[in-house]
């Protein structure tokens, strides 16, 4: 691992006993002592923190900022309020998906947060676009907080946060260190993500973790939590042989930017995601439940039948989901096979292990609208 | 009690070897969340893929440290597969195997070299 780049929080990881791993090229803790489980039902029950510090941040300012961001994603970028943020992706000619990214208009400027194993690919992207108006974040940790108690959590810190709603953000103090928060997350809970400087990261979440409710969480708690919420990780559920209708992602790509709209299309790729939105796609990505207990994971072959037959599609996220005490897992089948209740098959160890389709997410989310 | 490099300790009875994997590797594995056994009254040879675990984070395989007829597999993994965390060389165990030679067992670790080998 000496070569893995480190986050403002590694010191604190390894003191906390995080196991440390390569993720996207960064030393993360994938789990505490506590483990995986039990660091899911704590966040699920009390709250939890994660290091995000390898996601990408930067800021794009300047004239015309949204108009510009627009011809790169499908979002509507320029009715997105001020101080609100906003799930987006960018997408590429032949209508995949280049990343997913969360954008904040902060008024002054906009504030995006992309993937890390990303970051160098649409960094450049956002670079082309925007030139001198485009400055990546480097000085800054970002810290998940989520679970039901996060808002009593960090508004004992900074009373301002306990007053945002989902997707709402702030710039706020904290005692001399300026905060940059939103109201949002990827686990299905209610939290929060804040962006702290580099020098004041260790502070501030020491400060959180003083709170008995708040206990640190890992990569592992963090993928369980996001899959259970149905919610997609890059280079897994979508990539860029996926489109944002395929991985039913519509509600991402709102009604101005669609046929018809005022702003329709502008974006890479409207030429295919469009009228695919429009008339439905081949295929797409749905939840599955096994109906054993047998854990159905990324890369099962998926079928129509117990026995014979083509496949008609593969797993892209699966596991145990510790909420719910069964396995779960999401896949692309085709528009066929994708109502709710419809039975297909996963292959596991040379076995087709029965499934069924169920919508998503699996659990649901508890979001402070 | 001799242990294995892939983990597993093996505790002789008599004719009969119980099968368990150590604290060690159920902590490495994470929360385990299900177990498939073998079916009882079959023979494997050393080597052979006999159990599944699968944990919250991925799926392994426990290997027949020796070849020999399966005679009991613990049926309570199917219910409670946390008792692999809880309780690792006790509750935990996973099968039984009869064998012929209790010689075989030799070649195996005992508890200092397994530490060493894991420290």
């Amino acid at each position: 691992m000496a070569d893995l780049l480190t986050t403002p929080l590694d010191a604190l990881s390894r003191a906390l006993g995080g196991r440390m791993v390569d993720f996207a090229g960064y030393a993360l803790p994938v789990q505490f002592a506590p483990g995986v489980l039990k660091e899911h039902l704590h966040t699920r029950a009390a709250a939890s923190l994660f290091d995000v510090s390898h996601m990408g941040q930067a800021i794009l300012r300047g004239r015309a900022v949204a108009e510009r961001l627009e011809a790169l994603v499908p979002t509507d970028i320029v009715g997105l309020a001020e101080g609100r943020q906003r799930y987006g992706l960018f997408t590429s000619e032949a209508g995949g998906i280049l990343d997913d990214l969360m954008v904040a208009n902060r008024g002054e400027d906009h504030f995006v947060v992309v993937n890390a194993a990303r970051k160098a690919h649409d960094f450049a992207l956002l670079s082309r676009a925007f030139g001198a108006d485009f400055t990546p974040v480097t000085d800054r940790a970002l810290i998940a907080l989520q679970g039901p108690m996060a808002e009593a959590a960090l508004g004992a810190l900074v009373p301002v946060a306990a007053g945002l709603r989902f997707m709402e953000v702030t710039i706020a103090d904290w005692r001399g260190a300026t905060l940059w928060i939103s109201r949002s997350g990827y686990s299905g809970e209610d939290g929060y993500e804040i962006s702290v400087p580099a020098a004041r990261a260790e502070d501030f979440a020491r400060a959180l973790l003083a709170n008995p409710a708040v206990l640190p969480a890992g990569l592992g708690a963090r993928d369980s939590l996001r899959l259970e919420a149905g919610l997609c990780l890059y280079g897994h559920d979508i990539d860029e042989t996926t489109t944002p209708a395929e991985a039913a992602l519509g509600w991402a790509i709102q009604r101005v930017r669609r046929t018809g709209g005022p702003r329709a299309g502008g974006f890479p790729g409207a030429a295919r995601i469009l009228p695919e939105l429009d008339a439905g796609p081949a295929r797409l990505r749905v939840g599955l439940a096994p109906d054993g207990r047998a854990p159905v994971r990324e890369g099962a072959t998926l079928f129509a039948a117990a026995e014979g037959g083509q496949a008609v599609g593969h797993v892209t996220s699966g596991g145990f989901a510790p909420s719910l005490d069964a396995p779960v897992a999401m896949g692309y089948v085709p528009a066929a096979l994708a109502a709710p209740g419809t039975p297909v098959w996963a292959e596991v160890r040379g076995r087709r292990l029965p499934c069924t389709v169920r919508p998503l997410p699996f659990r649901p989310s508890t979001y402070k609208r | 009690m001799k242990y294995t490099e892939e983990h597993e300790w093996l505790r002789l009875e008599g004719d009969i070897v119980v099968v368990g994997i150590t604290e060690h590797a159920a902590s490495q594995l994470g929360d385990v969340v299900f177990v498939e056994l073998p079916e009882a009254e079959t023979m494997v040879a050393r080597g052979d893929e006999v159990v599944v675990i699968e944990s919250v984070k991925a799926a392994s395989d426990i290997l027949a440290p020796l070849d020999g007829e399966i005679v009991e597999v613990n049926e309570a993994l199917v219910k409670t597969p946390a008792l692999v965390n809880e309780d690792p060389t006790g509750a935990g165990w996973f099968f039984k195997i009869r064998i012929e030679d209790a010689g075989a067992l030799d070649e195996y670790m005992d508890e200092d070299e397994y530490n060493e080998f894991i420290g």
